[in-house]
């Protein structure tokens, strides 16, 4: 067995294969240059590739593949949204996630287990109704239960908070989890096998603009040009595009999680609360996954405070008394990139050929799939189809938000 | 615990602070152009660096300006909004 282990060891086909190639040179053209190799960057790069037969195209990560709010999300899928425009989307980014480890053929651990979203007063009740009767009106599964209901479905759960008890719940089955660095590794394995170049360690300093276009993109490892400029860069979405000029509805806030240690399986659910602005959902490995709202301020900053920690966990104990011997293993932050009506601005920009997938805040790992898609299309057929249309820049102009607050808030 | 310094009650947790976002000089509505409005509604520097801000000590109510470094979360100044003087910025 020694002999054979050495041997597999030494063996030229050790490890078996590289499934990420390794940074190439830098070309001086690209037909598609994508700045940021998050999960949005990557699975745009992937159906242009597959959709679209554009593959000269490069990606530009100043850091490593999937090491931004991809790595750093709580990875809450779901469509009960409250507008139209928001459910569509989503939805259809749900079905596409549905299929995806098989289309990529790479384990997203996918995983649908449903999320309720709970609520502790009248008003936020019938808001929930109004959710619920949205999502079904467009054929998406969402249903209300009553503390009965709830019972059943999470007998763990405390339903007699102090000043706060649980009054009803939005559930909503087809809600789902999927293993967050799979997906971005996914996408760029798939798309770098159709000749995608992914660019790590690869940090975009600047872009030259030549009146209305954008002729060179500038980084720590030269300049290139491109047919196409997109930036998908989350928290820096200000940042990047100040390169250009731009000024954005966007401001960029610290959002913070954290998971305790395994112990058994006993919350099959995603469970979130209106009120006490926390969720709380167990991960496949037996951890809780515990995450809130955003940080009171802006900052670019990925810092954690004991304020934040110290609320979430009181929340979670009011949901769940028994795990305060729990101890928290890890917890981290990521920049999130919030608009005022917590719907994303994406597509055309003021410039000829610069594209914006930006604004995903605090909901943008279950919209990876379908900001890729459309995306895609719109650059590749320079036409922004009408799934995108809503969530165009210059409807805050004319006042035309798509908003999502309330149905966003605490449950990402 | 961090603290800011309140201009008006001192050093107290930043818990106490809200932070209303960048200071911006309000165009005259009668001059400003829809855009130019809308803009100034919904626009943001969101600048990665020093920050001039509203904030406001919300148990005494007393609204402020502070400059911060987003980059580092440190509060560099804080001061009473006539403190702003000439040195305002105009953005349209
Ligand atoms: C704690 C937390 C919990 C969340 N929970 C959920 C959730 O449950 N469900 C959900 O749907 N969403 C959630 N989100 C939001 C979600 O993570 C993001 O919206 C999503 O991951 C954005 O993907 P992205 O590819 O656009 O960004 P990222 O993964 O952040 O990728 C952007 C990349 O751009 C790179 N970059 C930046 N500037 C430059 C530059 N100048 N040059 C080159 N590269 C650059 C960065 O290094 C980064 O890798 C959560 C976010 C956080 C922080």
């Amino acid at each position: 067995m020694v002999l054979a282990l050495l041997k597999y060891g030494l063996s030229r086909r050790y490890p078996v294969r590289e499934e990420i190639p390794r940074t190439p040179d830098l070309k001086k053209h690209y037909d598609v240059v994508i700045i940021g190799g998050g999960g949005h960057g990557v699975s745009l790069a992937y159906y242009l590739a597959t959709k679209h037969g554009i593959t000269d195209i490069a990606i530009l990560e100043k850091g490593y593949l999937g090491g931004g709010n991809t790595a750093r999300n709580t990875t809450v899928i779901r469509s009960n949204y409250i507008t139209s425009q928001s459910i569509k989307f989503y939805a259809a980014s749900m079905r596409l996630y549905e299929n995806l480890a098989n289309e990529l053929d790479y384990n997203l651990m996918y995983s649908r287990r449903g999320q309720l979203t709970l609520s502790h007063s009248d008003g936020v009740s019938r808001a929930l109704r109004l959710r619920a009767d949205s999502g079904t009106f467009l054929g998406e599964r969402n249903e209300i239960l009553d503390r009965q209901q709830i019972k059943e479905l999470v007998p763990s759960l405390n339903l007699d908070i102090e000043g706060r008890p649980i009054l009803k719940g939005l559930w909503h089955p087809d809600a789902a989890t999927a293993r967050h660095d799979a997906v971005a590794w996914g996408y760029a394995i798939r798309a770098c096998d159709r000749g995608v170049e992914l660019h790590q360690k690869t940090q975009v300093t600047g872009l030259t603009l030549d009146k209305n276009k954008v002729t060179e993109v500038q980084t720590n490892r030269g300049n290139v040009s491109a047919g196409a400029v997109v930036q998908c860069v989350a928290g820096h979405s200000s940042v990047v595009a100040g390169m250009v000029g731009l000024r954005l509805p966007i401001r960029s806030f610290p959002l913070q999680a954290m998971v305790t240690h395994p112990v058994k399986p006993f919350l099959d659910p995603m469970v979130s609360s209106t009120a006490l602005h926390c969720y709380i959902s167990q991960s496949a490995r037996g951890e809780l996954v515990i995450g809130g709202g955003s940080d009171p301020y802006e900052l670019y900053n990925t810092r954690s405070t004991l304020d934040m920690k110290e609320s979430l966990a009181a929340s979670a104990l009011e949901m769940f008394p028994f795990i305060g011997d729990l101890k928290i293993l890890r917890q981290w932050a990521g920049i999130t990139d919030m608009t005022p009506d917590y719907s994303p601005v994406m597509g055309r920009s003021p410039l000829a050929n610069y594209w914006l997938d930006a604004g995903w805040g605090t909901w943008g790992f279950k919209s990876t799939p379908a900001s890729g898609i459309y995306l895609a299309q719109a650059i590749a057929e320079d036409r922004v189809p009408e799934m995108i249309r809503p969530f165009r820049l210059d409807r805050f102009e004319t006042f035309d938000l798509v908003n999502e607050m309330g149905a966003t808030a605490a449950s990402h | 615990m961090k603290l800011m310094a309140c201009p008006l009650n001192g050093p107290r947790n930043i818990s106490e602070f809200i932070c209303h976002g960048e200071f911006h000089n309000q165009p005259v509505p009668e001059n400003t152009s829809d855009k130019d409005w809308a803009d100034y509604v919904w626009l943001a520097d969101n600048a990665a660096g020093v920050v001039r801000e509203w904030w406001c000590h919300t148990p005494t109510n007393y609204w402020f300006i502070a400059e911060r470094n987003t980059m580092t979360d440190e509060i560099l100044r804080t001061y009473p909004s006539d403190d702003l003087g000439q040195s305002k910025e105009t953005r349209s």
